[in-house]
């Protein structure tokens, strides 16, 4: 109930003039109007958003499902590497974003001297619009510790005779993994898509802290914009206009996810 | 000869996977060597190149100058103080609802699972203007009661989740038994529930404990005198001041403030690990 209120609030709210001190007027959509029209940075957010999205979410389930699906072949020091992996999830936050900011600097940062090392030369990261919001994704692809140990979970919790029997029908390793890994871990891979997508849509931190937004806008995203209009500018009513844009892209993908779920993810019999 | 062959695959399969693993465990370890590593270097030898991974001239001026820069123990202690009322408030109301939720069955429950799912699926950003304007209302802005109220109310529709996963295990039975011994409701919760699910307890605490550590958008919006900044907003008000000139200094303040967290982690890791695959069983 408490979080009722204000989602009702909120969704009044975006119809509104409304300041922090001043309660506004009614003005219908027009703060949507002002959004498509003259605010030349509200789509600019949401491609952000989806560019980034788009780049994270596919790359870091696969990552996460092959690394735990490796993780599950009764490796030695098992819960050591399952420490080491979660440890850049604990820690993300702003002292870690620091770091990686250091970690991308041009000249003198740790990633474009490992390039060289191979005769790449590594670009500007965070300083060309072309790259900055890679490097955010690559930041965040170092943080997925907590999907590896959901999806280890989910692959250590099918049962050991389905690989047995299949072993003994002749398939391969390899082909276990198509047959019967993948499919029993759908759920699994299901729910880590569901939160990952609803989690990287809040994308604010990082680009905050390394980039502000910049350079050109390219790694402003949507949080951002509706953090400026709020924090800054006080223009609460249009922020909350962005804010339920943001829900209903969210929304619309979720249940997109949902409704594709039928056809891949296996619920038993 | 095939049983050979397939022996030497098997074998090459194992090499393939530890060279993976430690090839990724390299990468999430290496960031903080370096941190660690820059953190004792001399200007000089921070732009020197070939950089070096252990420095040549180790300096521990970083230190003391980056954390005198601000007021690193002023943040400090705000973010214990912070972090330990909020955990103490989520842990003992989002087990105090996920109880209601798992034990009491009325003809809204249903309904009000829908609506807690909703919570997880709704971006905090959606509510966060009018709850900003709320507590504006109340004149809490730049105050911790912004941050600690919603701790105490709920605590979290995930960690709410958690305590119903663990609730619905332990057997009826035993409240029923209790109940005919005369115990309330609420003798129940403190005396029978709480003690048996000691693990989530821990699970929500460390977990509760670091997320309020390292959050970082809760309390830049509501904080704005800078003697009430927590570590999160304090190192980026520091980083945004020195930019990349004293990288040194960053990066000693930076570990100085994961400190607490790895200790956390490494200490309770057994915790960590069992919250999150506890969440991940709700699917």
């Amino acid at each position: 109930m408490l979080t009722l209120y204000p989602i009702l609030h909120s969704f009044y709210l975006m119809f509104t003039s409304s300041t922090l001190t001043d309660p506004g007027q009614f003005v219908g959509l027009s703060n949507l109007h002002y959004a498509l029209k003259e605010d030349t940075r509200f789509l600019v957010v949401f491609k952000n958003t989806l560019y980034y999205v788009a780049m994270f979410v596919p790359s870091s389930l696969v990552l996460s499902f092959v690394i735990a699906l490796m993780l599950s072949q009764r490796v030695k020091f098992l819960g050591l590497f399952r420490t080491v992996f979660y440890l850049p999830y604990v820690t993300a936050g702003v002292a870690v974003t620091i770091l990686w900011g250091w970690i991308f600097n041009a000249d003198y940062g740790l990633l474009n001297y490992t390039l060289s090392l191979f005769g790449i030369q590594g670009p500007d990261w965070l300083g060309d619009p072309n790259w900055a919001m890679i490097s955010i994704v690559i930041l965040s692809l170092w943080t997925i510790g907590n999907n590896i140990i959901i999806m280890l979970a989910g692959i250590q919790d099918i049962p050991e005779t389905l690989y047995e029997s299949a072993q003994i029908d002749g398939a391969s390793k390899f082909r276990c993994i198509f047959t019967i890994t993948i499919p029993l871990a759908t759920p699994t891979i299901f729910f880590n898509l569901v939160l990952t997508t609803i989690g990287a849509f809040q994308l604010f931190t990082q680009p905050y802290v390394l980039t502000s937004g910049g350079p050109l806008n390219a790694t402003r995203t949507v949080v951002m914009h509706l953090f400026t209009n709020a924090f800054q500018y006080g223009r609460m009513g249009y922020a909350a206009m962005i804010a339920w844009c943001l829900f209903v892209v969210i929304m619309v993908i979720t249940l997109i996810i949902l409704g594709s779920s039928k056809k891949w993810v296996f619920y038993g019999d | 000869m095939s049983k050979v062959l397939r022996k030497i695959r098997a074998k090459s399969n194992r090499i393939f996977i530890y060279l993976v693993l430690i090839a990724a465990s390299l990468i999430c370890v290496i960031p903080f060597l370096w941190m660690v590593s820059t953190s004792f270097k001399s200007m000089r030898e921070i732009f020197m190149v070939p950089p070096t991974l252990i420095p040549k001239r180790p300096i521990l001026d970083n230190y003391p100058k980056g954390w005198g820069y601000s007021d690193f123990s002023t943040y400090t202690k705000n973010t214990v103080l912070l972090a330990a009322t909020a955990t103490v408030g989520t842990v003992f109301s989002s087990a105090f609802v996920g109880y209601g939720f798992a034990r009491f069955k009325s003809r809204l429950s249903g309904l009000l699972t829908v609506v807690l799912l909703g919570t997880i699926m709704l971006p905090p950003q959606v509510t966060i203007v009018p709850q900003y304007m709320l507590f504006h209302k109340f004149g809490m802005i730049d105050t911790y009661w912004p941050i600690i109220i919603p701790a105490w109310l709920g605590g979290g529709a995930f960690n709410i989740f958690l305590f119903i996963q663990f609730f619905r295990t332990i057997p009826k039975e035993l409240d029923e038994a209790a109940e005919i011994d005369g115990a309330s409701s609420l003798q129940i919760f403190t005396r029978i529930m709480l003690p048996t699910v000691k693990p989530v307890i821990l699970a929500v605490t460390v977990m509760s404990l670091v997320y309020h550590w390292n959050d970082f958008f809760t309390p830049l919006i509501y904080l704005s005198t800078t003697s009430k900044y927590t570590i999160a907003v304090g190192l980026q008000f520091f980083q945004s001041a020195y930019g990349n000139i004293q990288i040194g200094q960053m990066m000693a303040v930076s570990l100085v403030t994961l400190l607490p967290v790895l200790i956390t982690f490494f200490t309770f890791q057994r915790y960590f690990i069992q919250g999150i695959k506890m969440s991940g069983l709700k699917s």
